[in-house]
């Protein structure tokens, strides 16, 4: 289980591999990759600047891990967000979720995108034609992570 | 003494990202602190008089306004969060 918060991109393909290898009781490992749009409520976004809180970013990480470990029989798990300034097409986040069987890792990645969208402390300002505004959060984010408290 | 941290738009519209402060005289809670920091001025007001969202982490964890603050903490101040 790992977290990590970086400037540089990552490797999807070799930290898919790093994990399929570690573990032989591995059966199924789930990624979700985000990325940065071109446009975002309805304007070109030239491109996005990602400001954190360190040190409670990769306690909020660790945490959503370890709950995520809590509920699901899931093997590992490796988290790794982007910060400092992006464009459109580079990759922001990785979730990568290893199981025995691939429910585990299917639900335990989406549990864990819903929490860091609305717990870990990371900020997006986006750059416009029209200016730089920050990134609103929203409502339908909350209601994907309330689903899980019932 | 407490440290008091502030992210993104608030740290833009304060021109402001970290202090150190005594923990004022009848200060116990972040509600409360929220409440001294909005006397400070109008962008401070803006922020902290309850109208918008501001949420509070007390040593890098999330906490809500009732949450008590004790001499020696952390205090971060942002709002609501737009990663992923």
């Amino acid at each position: 289980m790992a977290v990590r918060v970086q400037t540089e991109n990552f490797d999807v393909g070799a930290e898919v591999n790093a994990m399929r290898l570690s573990h032989p009781n591995i059966g199924a490992i789930v990624s979700f990759v985000g990325q940065v749009r071109d446009l975002n409520d309805g304007d070109n976004v030239a491109s996005m600047t990602l400001e954190h809180y360190p040190v409670m970013t990769e306690k909020s990480l660790e945490s959503i891990v370890e709950q995520a470990k809590n509920r699901w029989a899931i093997e590992d798990a490796l988290i790794v967000h982007r910060v400092g300034e992006l464009k459109p097409q580079d990759q922001i986040v990785l979730v990568l979720v290893a199981s025995a069987h691939r429910k585990d890792a299917f639900t335990a990645c989406e549990f864990m995108m819903d929490y860091l969208k609305t717990e870990a402390p990371f900020w997006k300002k986006e750059q416009t034609p029209s200016g730089e505004r920050w990134v609103e959060a929203k409502d339908s984010d909350d209601q994907a992570k309330s689903r899980w408290q019932q | 003494m407490i440290t008091v941290l502030y992210f993104a738009r608030l740290k833009e519209s304060l021109n402001y990202s970290t202090e150190e402060m005594e923990l004022p005289e009848g200060v116990k809670t972040i509600a409360q602190l929220k409440t001294h920091l909005a006397k400070r001025g109008e962008a401070w007001a803006h922020l902290f008089n309850g109208k918008q969202t501001i949420r509070a982490a007390i040593n890098h964890a999330l906490v809500d306004d009732e949450s008590a603050v004790k001499d020696g903490d952390e205090v971060g101040f942002f709002p609501p969060v737009t990663g992923g």
